[in-house]
């Protein structure tokens, strides 16, 4: 190729990436789609969403007034889960359970105290688990106030409650167990799918809409120029994404970064080359924008919500499912994404996700590259 | 081929072409039925036919843009078919609807094509002014594209086709939805390029009178090339068998019209000028005889009446190769064809017209149906409608006439009740439709511009639906269905779903279903737009039948010769009525209107030029 | 009655227009039901297959009964048993564990003797919801086996007091039972917000809308046309994944029958209400569905489906009060885990039927401005 095709070739690139970006600056809906809704997301699962449960309101039904009995509702109120109120009878608090005014019940009965000193008593602690996962936490909590009231009484009372084997337990990368560090991550993936892939699936479609392409064709610009001017644009836009969302999710919630900066820029360009990829490959394909966005929001944004690992851990689907996350380019994403920020760059984890990564977006990229042609079929 | 001089290089070369498309039933549609084709240097060549007669499919195989069935394009000396984009330097091509960006400035439009055709600075700064000065762009260059004028939007079109300097352009149907003052401009800067730079130009339309500047037009009718030669050459075929005859007192020109497309032996009649051009066909029994009745009116024919002829011929062989045709296309003959205006008399027979005395009760005196005054319409700053006032009276076919974006849409919909007034007022039937009882709107009927069907749903659940919607029952609700199948020839293609059956069936569809109720007032937006010159006659025929019942009829129109067919009309443009009146007293507007044959068209031209004039006088004054 | 003749001719032609074509037919429950069983099978806060990690230092028969009795609990799986957790560590790091379970060299003697011991575990917090639930699950089994060692070595002073745990309406802490039937309002409400949506945007853009405003229908005719038919095939898509929850996932429903079809019929109508909403604002179906999209997804994230609303700020459970919802979730699970009865179910059913009402005023208000 000789020097002057090689600079004509450019200039078209430029040309064509300038008005890809001016044509994405113009449109309302890529406003809404590629700014307006991460912010959203952002800002939800930063100050909204935590699967962790802070201040649950439980109802002590007091049937024993003995100090002891006093001690264990004060082991509550002294938890920062829990937030007690005391209730006279079993039925007032179950009304109150079933309302969902509370979310358990700490019941003492009468003969309390007479069993611990006996050395077999019961507190009866009773959840509403229609929020099984919340319910399991909380109870998960109640053990862990039982035991402290318990070594609290040890130490008070010199005495030694034997139990033959206790549980040493560390919580590697994610120390206080915030889910907001697992969950902001995460958030990346949507972020980079919506911009990656439910933007770009529209604006191929909309030069066959518009009849664009038809005088594009008749100018010298090549089909790879036209694919690569499209590119360029929405990555630029996916990267600023990733840039505030990270700001974001170190400034505000104050997740931390164990992985070096550049293999997590690396990664996410390659996700988003990934994304565009299969944008561009469903708007290449369907040629209509109403299709395109269904398509693209069937294909890629919900998997990447539901499937990826981001929310629901791939290990408990049923085998099936776990088949079909494989084909899944956010769910190697997430799993880059979590080790980057909570772990640090594990090689392990990064190389064979990464490679997954490439292979897809040589995929895909080379799909729609070979299938946009200057023809009009 | 030939040794040619130089002079007459051969710039496209196409032999035989063929091309089909997959029609989404499993079969093919033909666009190209062997096309051969041969522009030289220097000529502005015209493809002209009515829609789907195959022009943009040949302009795209010229261009590369869609693969061949079978056949040989050579462009500049080079084989398009094994090199598709050999050319594309030396071609400029300016697709339908412009190809445009919407959402970039004109100037962008024209850098984004300035770089991609690799046009250097030095040569920018050369072009760009002759470009601006040729469109009168240059206090524009930093509007939306979207924003433009269809006029604007064309002349933007084609300046960045000409950004580079090509020894060839392609036009597709450059003038399609743009106001006459704005396609005789294109016309006088493409005449000036071809003699200043040695262009050569291939340009389709679907305005026959477009190709009379040409040097040679190319009549294609259903994927074949009718005949090739001089504007003259095609008009010649109708020679010494057109005429100008004037309709007796008592009986409207349009009516003449109608009752001469009935027979079998005219091949074209179209309203011009308080008269009737009427063109005979060659060969049918007894033809000899009218000739020789109506020689002494004998004019001058001109390339539509020619075409018109070809089309008769052509429809009349595809007939009777296709005994067995399914329904679409022109098959089966048309019942208006069968001699007199059976459908009208049959109608008209059946007890009920199709006007009802009674829902004209509410009417004003007077007999006026509509009422306008003083209506204005804002879209924010933008004034489209600007103090409008006329009045229709009862049983007329009313013209709102003008070119795209003239406001004439904009009045339309508000006599409709679809969008609110800003100012003024205006009665339909004696209602404002927009705040008026549902019931109001029980005497009026409405065709929209896309046909405006249920297109999952099947002919009959259409019709059944729209039944409903005016609240027809029991007997009456049969009556009236059969009537619609009956009078618009329905009856194959009930169970049809309507996406599937052809355009033409689609706009009888529409109409039925606009009639069912027997509105005392139709109105029709852009009825005729994108319509085959044969359906175009026929939809003309119908409505004059509709008015001699006493339907009010309101149309809109883009085509400046359909007002021929209207008793009185208004023109539009830039929101504002330009004139209004009968055509005599329109046309008497125009530049000569000594000259018989001025159209309405030249004095829409006139008006437009006037006005212009003033403003700038105007504009001067203060 | 002739008002009543020209809505029912509406519906019928909607109801058409929808069934007539074979791809939105499968478009109305295709979708549905796939996104119900995939995404069924996803949403689960359960584990069932937890990797560990076997760093037992002990060999001995104490270490290996507590291991079978992890084994066989169905919940772990041991992937790897190494030496130390220093070989341990890489195969956490890599992902391929979620914990490592250390078993020290004095286990045995350590409970021969009556002296406590400790078992260390190693769990990856990349994912703390997983890690938090797998070290529950391994409590309990350890709970048991330490139950186990004192019947049979009765050496010590117990603890004198013990957590007694009743779990109330899902006793046996299935998430799927909790996310299941919320599943059925999400994907309905996809469903009818985007056929509402899309309804009155294909009429745009086919022209037909002009047509029926043109014909003696008044616009209250015209909304009731396009919301009721939505609403009709929103709550046959109801019925349909009801009966999926129900004997697919088999999560037992003991609320009265009544309540859930309540439930159901007042949430499809606001969601019928806020489609409308987004049709009347939008004039191309590409912009009803990005719409659509726009608003159905902040609801499904605050509508406690995955996160529960009570965990969240202040500010943003009052946000929640105008999501429907956050309403038919709750009122999903009361109806089917808590065995709830319409009188119960009001403080949900209210504001539903008020946001429902809203919504289709100011769609309607919106209809008549836009037009």
């Amino acid at each position: 190729m000789s020097h002057k095709t090689k600079l004509s070739k450019l200039r078209r690139i430029t040309a064509m990436s300038r008005k890809e970006a001016r044509q994405m600056m113009r449109d309302p809906s890529s406003i809404a789609l590629g700014i307006i809704l991460p912010l959203l997301l952002i800002l939800l699962f930063g100050y909204g969403l935590s699967l962790d449960a802070h201040h649950v309101p439980v109802a002590v039904v007091m049937e024993d007034h003995s100090p002891v009995a006093q001690s264990v509702f004060g082991a509550f109120a002294g938890s920062r889960y829990f937030q007690p109120q005391a209730v006279n009878s079993m039925v007032q608090a179950n009304k109150l359970l079933t309302a969902g005014t509370v979310d358990g019940i700490v019941r003492l009965r009468h003969d309390f105290s007479r069993n611990l000193r006996a050395g077999h008593a019961n507190i009866q602690f009773t959840t509403n688990s229609i929020d099984a996962n919340r319910a399991r936490l909380i109870e998960n909590y109640a053990s862990g106030v039982v035991s402290a009231w318990l070594a609290q009484r040890e130490l008070t009372h010199g005495q030694h409650y034997y139990q033959p084997v206790t549980i040493q337990q560390y919580i590697w990368f994610n120390r206080s167990l915030d889910s907001r560090y697992f969950l902001i991550p995460g958030l990346l993936v949507l972020i980079m799918t919506l911009i990656g892939a439910l933007m770009t699936a529209l604006v191929v479609a909309r030069e066959w809409e518009r009849g664009t392409f038809e005088s594009l064709f008749a100018t010298p610009v090549q089909p790879g120029e036209i694919v690569i001017s499209k590119i360029i644009p929405y990555f630029c836009l996916g990267m600023l994404g990733l840039a505030v969302a990270v700001t974001a999710a170190r400034m505000l919630f104050h997740v931390p970064m164990r992985g070096s900066w550049p293999v997590l820029i690396l990664v996410s360009a390659l996700y988003l080359l990934v994304a565009l990829g299969m944008g561009l490959l469903i708007s290449t394909r369907t040629k209509n924008q109403f299709i395109a966005s269904q398509a693209a929001l069937l294909l890629t944004f919900l998997p990447a919500m539901m499937l990826s690992g981001f929310i629901f851990d791939i290990r408990s689907m049923p085998p099936a499912i776990q088949a079909i996350t494989f084909v899944l380019p956010a769910r190697y994403f997430v799993a880059l994404l979590q080790t980057l920020f909570l772990a640090g760059d594990i090689w392990s984890v990064i190389l064979p996700n990464a490679a997954v990564l490439v292979l897809m977006a040589i995929i895909f990229l080379g799909l729609t590259w070979r299938l946009t042609i200057k023809r009009l079929v | 081929m030939d040794s040619a001089a130089p002079a007459s290089e051969l710039i496209i070369h196409c032999r035989e072409l063929h091309k089909s498309f997959p029609n989404g039933r499993g079969g093919t549609t033909v666009a190209l039925a062997g096309v051969s084709l041969e522009v030289r240097r220097g000529l502005i060549v015209a493809l002209v036919g009515p829609d789907g007669a195959g022009k943009t499919t040949l302009i795209r195989l010229i261009m590369g843009l869609l693969p061949t069935d079978s056949g040989d394009i050579a462009v500049l000396g080079n084989n398009i078919v094994q090199h598709p984009f050999a050319v594309e330097s030396d071609v400029s091509y300016m697709p339908q609807k412009f190809g445009l960006y919407e959402d970039l400035t004109v100037q962008e439009n024209l850098d984004l094509y300035a770089d991609l055709h690799g046009v250097s600075a030095l040569d920018r700064q050369e072009r760009y002014p002759e470009l601006f000065a040729m469109t009168n762009l240059g206090r524009f260059t930093r509007r939306l594209a979207g924003r433009l004028s269809g006029g604007m939007k064309q002349k933007l079109g084609l300046a960045c086709a000409l950004v580079q300097s090509p020894q060839l352009l392609i036009l597709d149907e450059p003038t399609v939805g743009v106001d006459p003052v704005s396609r005789r401009e294109l016309w006088a800067i493409l005449l000036n390029l071809v003699k200043t730079r040695s262009l050569t130009l291939l340009i389709s339309t679907p305005y026959l009178e477009e190709a009379e500047f040409c040097n040679q037009a190319m009549v294609m009718y259903q994927g074949t090339i009718l005949t090739e030669g001089s504007p003259q050459n095609v008009a010649d075929y109708a020679r010494g068998r057109t005429f100008r005859i004037a309709a007796p007192p008592d009986i409207k020109p349009r009516q003449l019209v109608a009752k001469l497309l009935s027979s079998p032996l005219v091949a074209d009649a179209v309203p011009e000028g308080g008269n009737v051009r009427l063109v005979l066909k060659a060969d049918a029994p007894g033809i000899a005889e009218i000739t020789a009745a109506v020689n002494g009116f004998v004019i001058e024919p001109h390339l539509a009446d020619g075409f018109m002829v070809l089309l008769r011929q052509a429809v009349a062989k595809t007939q009777t190769e296709a005994v067995t045709a399914t329904v679409g296309g022109v098959s089966g003959r048309s019942k208006v064809e069968s001699g007199g205006i059976p459908a009208v008399q049959a109608s008209s027979t059946s007890g009920e017209g199709i006007l009802r005395p009674s829902t004209v009760a509410t009417m004003h005196s007077d007999n006026t149906v509509v009422q306008v005054h003083d209506l204005v319409r804002k879209f924010g700053e933008f004034v489209a409608v600007n103090h409008v006032n006329f009045e229709i009276r009862k049983g007329e076919i009313f013209g709102l006439l003008g070119p795209n974006g003239a406001g004439k849409s904009t009045t339309f919909r508000m006599l409709c009740g679809l969008l609110p007034l800003t100012s003024g007022t205006l009665r339909v039937a004696g209602y404002d439709l927009r705040h008026a009882r549902a019931s109001a709107r029980q005497a009026v009927g409405y065709v929209a511009q896309k046909f405006s069907l249920y297109s999952q749903l099947s002919v009959q659940e259409n019709l059944a639906f729209f039944a409903s919607a005016y609240g027809l029952r029991g007997g009456r609700r049969k009556q009236r269905m059969q009537w619609a199948i009956a009078e618009f020839d329905l009856a194959n293609l009930l169970s049809k779903i309507t996406g599937g059956i052809p355009d033409g069936y689609k706009r009888r569809l529409a109409m039925a279903c606009a009639l069912l109720h027997e509105p005392a007032i139709l109105f029709l937006d852009e009825p005729t737009s994108g319509v085959d010159p044969l359906a175009r006659r026929e939809f003309w025929q119908r409505i004059t039948a509709m008015a001699d019942q006493g339907v009010t009829v309101v149309v809109t129109t883009h085509f400046m010769e359909e007002a021929e067919y209207c008793d009185r009309m208004v023109i539009m443009m830039n929101g504002r009525v330009l004139a209004g009146g009968t055509p005599t007293q329109i046309r008497k507007l125009s530049a000569n209107p000594e000259k018989h044959d001025g159209t309405i068209e030249d004095a829409f031209i006139q008006v437009v030029l006037e006005e212009q004039k003033a403003a700038l006088k105007a504009s001067a004054v203060a | 009655m002739n008002v009543l003749f020209r809505i029912l001719a509406l519906i019928r032609k909607e109801l058409m227009a929808i069934f007539k074509d074979p791809r939105s037919r499968f478009v109305v429950l295709g979708p549905p039901i796939l996104q119900m069983i995939v995404f069924g099978y996803a949403g689960t806060f359960d584990l069932n297959h937890v990797p560990y990690v076997l760093v037992d230092q002990s060999h001995s028969s104490d270490a290996a009964r507590f291991i079978s009795r992890m084994n066989g609990s169905g919940i772990f799986t041991c992937v790897a048993a190494v030496g130390n957790i220093q070989r341990a560590r890489p195969i956490l790091d890599a992902r391929q564990t979620l914990l490592i379970l250390q078993i020290p060299q004095h286990f045995q003697r350590d409970l021969s003797t009556g002296r406590q011991t400790q078992i260390q575990v190693i769990a990856d917090g990349r994912n703390s919801n997983t890690a938090a639930l797998a070290i529950g699950y391994l409590n309990e089994i350890l709970n048991q086996f330490n139950a186990n060692v004192m019947a049979t070595h009765s050496t010590g002073t117990p603890p004198p007091a013990k957590l007694r745990i009743r779990s109330w309406f899902n006793p046996d802490l299935l998430s799927r039972w909790q996310i299941v039937p919320a599943m059925i309002g999400l994907i309905t409400m996809l469903a009818v917000m985007i056929l509402t949506a899309m309804t009155v945007a294909r009429e745009r853009e086919q022209g037909t809308f002009d047509q029926l405003l043109v014909a003696p229908f008044t616009p209250l005719e015209i909304m009731a046309g396009k919301v009721i038919p939505p609403i009709v095939v929103g709550l046959g898509q109801s019925a349909v994944i009801f009966l999926i929850v129900r004997y697919w996932f088999q999560v037992p429903y003991f609320g009265t029958p009544l309540a859930i079809i309540l439930t159901f019929v007042i949430f499809i109508i606001a969601a019928a209400g806020l489609g409308l909403l987004v049709s009347s604002i939008s004039s191309t179906m590409q912009q009803a569905l990005l719409g659509t999209f726009v608003l159905v997804m902040p609801c499904a994230l605050l509508s406690g489906l995955a996160t529960p609303v009570s965990n969240m700020p202040r500010v943003v459970q009052d946000i929640t009060m105008i999501n429907p919802l956050r309403y038919d979730v709750q009122a999903a699970r009361e109806a089917f885990l808590q065995g709830a009865n319409i009188h119960q179910l009001l403080p949900e059913l209210i504001p539903m039927a008020i946001i429902a009402i809203v919504s289709l005023l100011t769609a309607s208000w919106l209809f008549r401005r836009i037009q």
